[in-house]
């Protein structure tokens, strides 16, 4: 039997489609859950979301190698454009720094991001499935996104393990909470994240009494138990001595990969530690992306940061 | 390993908690029935009903407060319309009082007095059933807890806070105070209900069923802090907490604070209910004045008072001020509204944390001189 060579070529186009292997692997991206039939084939998290693979509520498609696609967004405040048909893409697993003058909608952009804000048109997605412009704030963090706000925020009547117990990913109805109690795992995650934050001697303070650097890290911590997909940390090292500087930034850089991590950041030294993609953002729209050492030279990006 | 939860229920209460509980409940269970009953009147000892029944009005009080202090002192929402659900306790359990006087009202009609006042040949629909005590028991819970479900659903769904939800909470008692007043609502207009007779068969007024009811206003008191103890040390109280102190955090964490906030919003409010539903056949009347917006804000000074955000401050705040109101109402009538404005303001300004606040200050400055004095 003669086969047709066209027919052939598209076979081996679909192969290779769905041969493809995300660097996240699958572990990362498909969560079994109790009752679930196990272990689907493995290259079932890199095909993307059709007849042959279920679209899951709440859990992003990621076969595209994109986490988060913002869309020509445009958010406007009485009159004043916040955003002005902002599109921007962040991979999987990159580590990637927005920086841009004061009022540039740097935090404007979180806010869309985790629902804070709708935007007036445009669409945000997660994956390639889950519109975060139709989903809660709560919604959006069970999917996957954590952050991290410019002024600390954290439960400052709490002690630190406490702050770290309420950010552990679990079921977080009411239902849950009325009866939920700590099991030697969870513990064990909780003492794993103290470490990593080194704030393993003040687990019983009142966070409250801690340092601003501390609080700093306490919230990026509590990002941490979220086990999110995405990290959206707007001004992660405002306040921090220069040592506590470099370690966060060392922290940052090992996320990446395991993470991908959205940096807001005006202290450019630790742009330059991170190491990552820099997108500038200029009255609303991105005005440069690439490098520091491209955007820096960028007459553009001169002219913004020293013409006026 | 996980704590059991029968564990848990007994760790929530500290064993200082529990031996204070436990002398409560000899007091209210054992002391206060021999003083009143056994010890003959005249003898020092002796308890006089007046002094039952006003113990047992300010045990159902301190179940307000207690329940106030929840959604206040925990979850930071400031309702000043919590005498509603404290008043339709009353009613709902009132109305079996009304039904349970039977053919001995001053038209010894089945109907109660003021319906033959209006002329109404039968009851209005709602009055159903309403000499079955098992079913006035829940219409005591379910009317409140139906009400403060969907007002808070939306309220809470639209975000509503701080004052702003206080004022409609306002607005609503006092909406429902207008609706109670008038005649045609079917319960009893201004005068509300009252001349009550027996409950469950048995002599309201015989000092055996006010002791009954102190015994079970003590008891509901004493479950109300249990519970109350046992959601503030669970995440649940937990959550509560970060909610009051930062909602967005919560939200971004993936929880959803409309649930938390509904939840014990709701159950403030049927704590309430219960408490109004104990108080009525102890005072022998419920009318719509207990839905005025100035009762409400008194419960809020009974927190203010005792000390926010504690479970044991409510109860000595709404006994303080209820003493000093029968005390004042007494001496000095006109004066008492001055008065708790004045503490009020006091409060405010002197004791941000109550007496409790007071009580720990004393506290600590006793350790300082106690730890003085070992270093000398």
């Amino acid at each position: 039997m003669m086969r047709d060579p066209k027919i052939a070529e598209t076979i081996e186009a679909i192969v290779e489609r769905h041969s493809f292997v995300d660097p996240l692997g699958p572990a990362g991206l498909s969560e079994p859950k109790a009752g679930e039939p196990e272990a689907r084939p493995s290259s079932d998290a890199a095909r993307p979301v059709g007849i042959e693979r279920p679209f899951v509520e709440g859990v992003p498609d990621l076969a595209k190698n994109v986490i988060l696609y913002l869309d020509d967004i445009t958010v406007s405040f009485d009159g004043f454009r916040a955003l002005n048909r902002l599109t921007l893409a962040v991979d999987v697993g990159e580590l990637r720094c927005i920086i841009g003058p004061n009022g540039a909608g740097k935090t404007t952009m979180m806010d869309v991001i985790t629902g804070k804000t709708r935007p007036d048109s445009g669409t945000a997605f997660f994956g390639t499935t889950l519109d975060l412009t139709r989903m809660s704030e709560p919604q959006i963090a069970h999917a996957g996104i954590g952050r991290k706000f410019q002024k600390p925020t954290i439960f400052e009547h709490h002690t630190v393990f406490e702050n770290l117990e309420l950010a552990m990913k679990t079921d977080k109805r009411v239902r849950r909470s009325l009866f939920a109690s700590l099991d030697s795992a969870e513990k064990d995650r909780i003492a794993a994240t103290l470490e990593r934050i080194r704030l393993s001697g003040s687990a019983t303070r009142e966070a409250g009494l801690l340092s601003h650097g501390q609080k700093q890290w306490l919230e990026i911590g509590m990002l941490l138990m979220q086990e999110p997909r995405l990290l959206l940390l707007d001004e992660p090292v405002a306040g921090m001595t220069d040592e506590e500087t470099e370690r966060t930034a060392e922290l940052f850089v090992s996320l990446a990969g395991e993470h991908s991590l959205v940096v807001v950041e005006h202290d450019m030294a630790f742009v330059k530690a991170l190491g990552g993609k820099v997108t500038v953002l200029h009255e609303g729209s991105v005005l440069a992306e690439g490098d520091l050492e491209t955007v820096q030279a960028d007459p553009r990006v001169i002219e913004v940061y020293l013409g006026r | 390993m996980r704590t059991p939860l029968t564990l848990r229920l007994l760790q929530s209460t500290p064993p200082a908690g529990w031996i204070a509980l436990a002398v409560f409940a000899l007091l209210a269970w054992v002391l206060v029935p021999i003083a009143h009953l056994a010890i003959p009147d005249g003898n020092p000892l002796h308890l006089s009903s007046y002094f039952v029944t006003l113990s047992g009005k300010i045990l159902c009080y301190a179940v307000v407060a207690v329940a106030m202090d929840l959604i206040w002192g925990y979850a930071g929402i400031l309702s000043l319309g919590h005498g509603v659900f404290f008043a339709l306790g009353g009613y709902a359990f009132g109305m079996y009082l009304m039904r349970q006087i039977g053919l001995d009202g001053s038209y010894h009609s089945p109907l109660p007095d003021f319906m033959v006042f209006l002329d109404w040949k039968e009851m209005p629909w709602f009055w159903w059933n309403s000499d079955s005590f098992i079913w006035t028991l829940f219409l005591v819970v379910a009317v409140p807890a139906v009400l403060a479900w969907v007002f808070g659903f939306f309220a809470f769904r639209s975000r509503i806070k701080g004052v702003y939800f206080s004022i409609i909470t306002q607005a609503l008692t006092f909406a429902t105070m207008l609706l109670f007043f008038r005649n045609e609502t079917g319960f009893g207009g201004n005068n509300g209900f009252t001349d009550f007779k027996r409950i469950l068969g048995h002599d309201i007024t015989s000092p055996t069923t006010r002791l009954v009811l102190f015994g079970l206003s003590a008891l509901l008191l004493i479950s109300t802090l249990l519970l109350g103890r046992y959601l503030v040390t669970s995440k649940f109280g937990r959550v509560l907490t970060s909610i009051r102190d930062a909602e967005s955090r919560v939200m971004f964490l993936g929880y959803n604070p409309l649930h938390y906030k509904l939840t014990v919003w709701t159950l403030s409010a049927v704590l309430c209910a219960l408490a109004g539903a104990l108080y009525v056949p102890q005072v022998g009347i419920i009318n719509p004045s207990e839905m005025s917006p100035a009762q409400s804000i008194e419960i809020a000074i009974w927190v203010a008072v005792g000390g926010r955000g504690t479970l044991i401050g409510p109860v000595f705040g709404a006994a303080a001020v209820n003493l000093a109101k029968s005390w004042f109402t007494v001496s000095f009538p006109e004066y008492w509204l001055f008065f708790l404005g004045f503490i009020f303001i006091a409060v405010t300004l002197w004791l941000p944390d109550g007496l409790v606040g007071v009580w720990r200050r004393i506290r600590e400055r006793r350790e300082a001189a106690l730890a003085q004095g070992a270093a000398a």
